[in-house]
């Protein structure tokens, strides 16, 4: 019965045997689609990377220059010592108006007129309120230089900086801009002569905290930064690589070594900010550590990176073969000889990738320095772990936080600074897993 | 003599110990040998090492004992000492305050003879550039002088008893070298004790963060009823004014909350799809090469620091869309240039790793049967995932889901920079919206007195965030564990 049923319409077209619809035209166009969705959501983080490094660049990239001027400056007496009183009484060489000095040296080369009370105001602001330190630190160090002329670099200060790079937008009216048409036209003189210089700006890496952009550089951070890595290595690499052999090496399974492992597996996931409450509270409120310290902010990161060196020295640990345990064990190693002679230098490779990437998240973590009190205005190199100090990553919100345009930039450049640090880190990291990885 | 000292000076004996202990199980190595008796049972080292533990460990653990002591004998004889007239507690405490500047003030001034009344020692202490406050009295002097000579008598004591138990460690331990001493095993006891010692620190940490904020938010609902702070829906904890009156503010939860999902559900519906689809492709379609190549690189959006999300927001991405919207509505923007939309979608960008990994690990632990056995059947490699894999895999993406979830919950500097701080109840995703973690850090940045309700409100806010990621956390780990368990 079967047959004829089936054979009927095939009698019926008698071009041959009809192609069943298995909708496969409609089947394969949705491969394609799903495909071309999966390219998409590439496509999409890829493009997200790229447009967050290429912005992150272009508005830091800036921030590796500075403008400053050099042009020769007169040390006059009548300025800095009217009394003639520095062989009495050095302070004065310390006080003295030395702003002024460089105006009036600016104000030669430009041909301006010293009375013009409003031009040397403009002028004032044309060069870096900063500019004090190094006049006087040059002073002090050879007062035989008062009544000479001498050539002499100092920093634009910031607003003219930013036009020097081409930053400011000249189509806005002068009363609206930080520069003034004048001060424009100087720089342009300046430039034609010569004077103006665009060396690497090795500030952003050594000055402290100011509230000059030009002024303002990474040094305390970099400092405060180096030293939180080395409490967090000081502290979390012993206890981790100590809290996960025995956690793989020795404890059974009992229902406190249960709670540990997922205690530590949730510890890796609270919130850091978490961690920034509890190192206020525990450190600062009970222990009594200053404010704004790097130990407390190394401490505080430390409790944070302990489970990533925990899980990732347990895959380590767990990565070395039984058969090198048995073998030790066979020749009458006892089972802390095994572990500490055979089975961790065959982890150490292991241990310090995990380790190198926990430090460079670390490095790179935020909130709980804000609680802890890490955002503050240190113009000082900290000498010790006690002393205030800031961390890369907040000087950076403290510099996005500034309103002045030239702080965005440095604040950009500063990410530069620390992503650069971070790629080093985890190059190190997968330089060690390339070389020193097994394979049993 | 300072603790550093005292310390240096233990380890030195611990290490003149180890030294000697390791000569004399040498010796009595080599006499055994020659004796041809019994062979020694450790090894010389060890012999050493547990020379310099008993040298130390006792001694340090009784030095930081005594201190602790002294400590609190001192502050116990200033506490006593301050005028009976004083009864607030918050005023004893600011005397016993003063006091201990003017001790600190003695010590670095070192004076022969002490000042006679406190405005001599204001000036003395004022020439040095050290400030002392005016609301000092004379009685304080005696009371510092008194204290001071406590603290370092106790010092003194201290650091004698850790030096002499030192030393007598060092000499038992190298008269109880024997062959048959089983030093070996002692000294990996210690090990042992150590190496759980670590592991538990894990536990304490966990401990801690609960107690500490506990601690707070039970003083915080000591003034602000608990109802009104989870069912509050108005945020307004105005910084009091000194002297002002009680009027403390409003610490309602919800639009905190209410902020914090809507932020985090935003992120979610960018991250999770693009996550997943990017995690199915690199699984199910890339060549080896292009896996090689991509992953690594998506891996770097995870490896970005998020205060650097936080001002590509700030900076670039948010005034950019608000100029773009200005540029289609024709004059005034509808996205606000911080908003719930700006902050959740480049959150969204960089939960994307997070996303695409962990669904990566799950769905290569569908196992290879069952995808085989679908593309014999004839399914294209699309249907094998929407009707098989995905599927099979469901329990496991949902853990994942939770687990990002509550990454975005805890999303701190973004949201800081690109969120806002206005708290307020609203639908709308490109106005400013605030979360828990935002307010945390507002209430706890700049000069903090720590007994006002407005920084107290931080640690009741913080542990409800704990509480929030913890529960979705363990929940999370508890499904992806037990799917995994299904397929092994």
């Amino acid at each position: 019965m079967t047959d004829t049923v089936l054979a009927a319409p095939v009698a019926a077209t008698p071009k041959g045997p009809r192609k069943r619809d298995f909708g496969l035209k409609r089947r394969h166009a949705a491969e394609r689609r799903f495909r071309l969705f999966g390219l998409a959501a590439i496509a999409i983080g890829l493009g997200f990377l790229a447009l967050l490094l290429g912005s992150v660049v272009l508005k830091g990239y800036t921030a590796f220059v500075q403008t400053s001027v050099t042009f020769p400056i007169a040390f006059d007496p009548a300025i800095i010592d009217k009394d003639n009183k520095r062989a009495s009484d050095p302070k004065v060489l310390v006080a003295a108006n030395y702003p002024v000095v460089a105006r009036n040296g600016l104000a030669a080369v430009l041909g301006v007129d010293v009375k013009d009370k409003k031009a040397m105001k403009e002028l004032g602001n044309f060069l870096s309120d900063s500019s004090r330190v190094p006049l006087r630190d040059f002073v002090t160090a050879n007062p035989a230089v008062i009544g000479q002329t001498r050539d002499f670099t100092l920093l634009l200060s910031a607003d003219l900086d930013s036009a020097s790079k081409g930053q400011i937008d000249l189509g806005v009216p002068e009363a609206k801009r930080k520069v003034s048409d004048r001060q424009l036209a100087w720089l342009k003189t300046l430039r034609d002569k010569g004077m103006i210089s665009t060396p690497f700006n090795w500030g952003l890496l050594t000055f402290g905290a100011s509230s000059r952009p030009e002024a303002a550089g990474l040094g305390v951070a970099l400092i405060g930064s180096f030293i939180m890595m080395v409490v967090v290595l000081v502290c979390a690499l012993p206890l981790g690589v100590a809290a996960s052999i025995y956690l793989e090496e020795f404890a059974r399974k009992t229902r406190f070594t249960d709670f540990i492992e997922v205690n530590i597996n949730n510890l890796a996931a609270v919130p850091s900010i978490v961690y920034g409450l509890l190192g206020l509270s525990v450190f600062i409120n009970v222990l009594g550590l200053p404010r704004s310290a790097p130990i407390v902010g190394g401490l505080v990161l430390s409790l944070m990176t302990l489970p990533t060196i925990i899980i990732a020295t347990r895959a380590a640990l767990r990565s070395v073969p039984p058969s090198i345990r048995a073998a030790a064990l066979g020749i009458g190693a006892s089972r802390m000889q095994m572990v500490f002679d055979h089975v961790l230098p065959l982890a150490t490779p292991g241990i310090l990738t995990g380790t190198i990437i926990g430090l460079a998240r670390a490095l790179g973590e935020t909130a709980p320095l804000l609680l802890i009190g890490m955002v503050a205005f240190v113009s000082d190199y900290p000498t010790n772990p006690f002393e205030p100090a800031t961390a890369m990553p907040v000087q950076i919100y403290m510099w996005a936080n500034e309103a002045e345009r030239a702080f965005v930039e440095r604040s950009s450049g500063a990410i530069i600074v620390l992503m650069i640090m971070l790629l080093l880190m985890n190059l190190v990291a997968i330089v060690l897993r390339r070389r020193f990885e097994r394979r049993w | 003599m300072t603790a550093g000292w005292v310390i240096a000076i233990v380890l030195a004996i611990g290490a003149v110990a180890w030294f000697f202990a390791v000569n004399r199980a040498h010796l009595q190595l080599k006499s055994v040998r020659g004796a041809g008796g019994q062979p020694m049972h450790s090894l010389p080292g060890y012999h050493g090492w547990l020379a310099f533990l008993s040298a130390t460990l006792p001694a340090l653990f009784v030095y930081v004992a005594l201190s602790w002591g002294g400590l609190t004998l001192t502050e116990n004889h200033i506490a006593s000492g301050i005028a009976p007239t004083i009864t607030q507690p918050a005023e004893r405490g600011l005397a016993v305050g003063i006091v201990h500047q003017v001790m600190a003030a003695l010590d670095s001034l070192a004076l022969d003879v002490p000042p006679a009344t406190y405005a001599d020692l204001k000036l003395a202490a004022a020439a040095k550039n050290l400030l002392l406050p005016d609301t000092g009295t004379d009685d304080m002097l005696p009371l510092a002088l008194e204290a001071s000579k406590t603290a370092a008598t106790t010092r003194l004591l201290a650091a004698i008893a850790a030096i002499a138990l030192s030393a007598l460690g060092a000499v038992v331990a190298i008269a109880r070298i024997r062959p048959r001493l089983r030093a070996r095993n002692q000294v990996e006891a210690v090990i042992f004790t150590a190496l759980i010692g670590a592991s538990v620190v894990a536990v304490l940490t966990t401990v801690g963060i609960v107690l500490s904020m506990l601690g707070e938010t039970l003083r915080f609902f000591s003034s602000v009823d608990p109802f009104s702070f989870f069912f509050g829906t108005v945020w307004d904890p105005r910084f009091a004014a000194a002297g002002s009156s009680g009027d403390q503010g409003q610490f309602g939860l919800i639009p905190l909350l209410a902020g914090t999902l809507y932020i985090a559900f935003v992120a979610l519906l960018v991250a999770v799809p693009v996550g997943l689809m990017a995690a199915i492709y690199m699984g199910e379609y890339a060549s080896a090469r292009t896996r090689q190549t991509v992953k690594p690189l998506l891996e770097l959006l995870a490896g970005i620091p998020t205060i650097v999300y936080g001002i590509f927001a700030m900076v670039t991405l948010g005034p950019f869309l608000r100029d773009l919207s200005a540029a289609l509505a024709g004059g005034e923007p509808f996205i606000q240039a911080q908003s719930v939309f700006t902050a959740g979608l480049v959150m969204g960008i960089m939960l994307i790793p997070v996303v695409s990994s962990l669904s990566d690990d799950v769905i290569t632990a569908v196992p290879r049967a069952m995808r085989d056995g679908s593309l014999a059947l004839g399914a294209t490699r699309s249907e094998t995932v929407s009707r098989v894999i995905l599927p099979a895999a469901l329990p496991g993406i949902v853990g994942a889901i939770l687990l990002t979830a509550s990454r975005a919950i805890g999303e701190t500097m973004i949201v800081v920079l690109a969120a806002g701080v206005a708290a307020r109840l609203s639908l709308n995703p490109f106005e400013a919206m605030t979360t828990i973690t935002v307010k945390i850090v507002n209430q706890l940045t700049g000069d903090l007195e720590f007994n006002s309700p407005q920084t107290l409100v931080a640690f009741a806010l913080g542990l409800t965030l704990f509480a929030l990621t913890l529960g979705m956390n363990v929940y999370a780990l508890y499904v992806v564990r037990k799917y995994r368990e299904q397929y092994e």
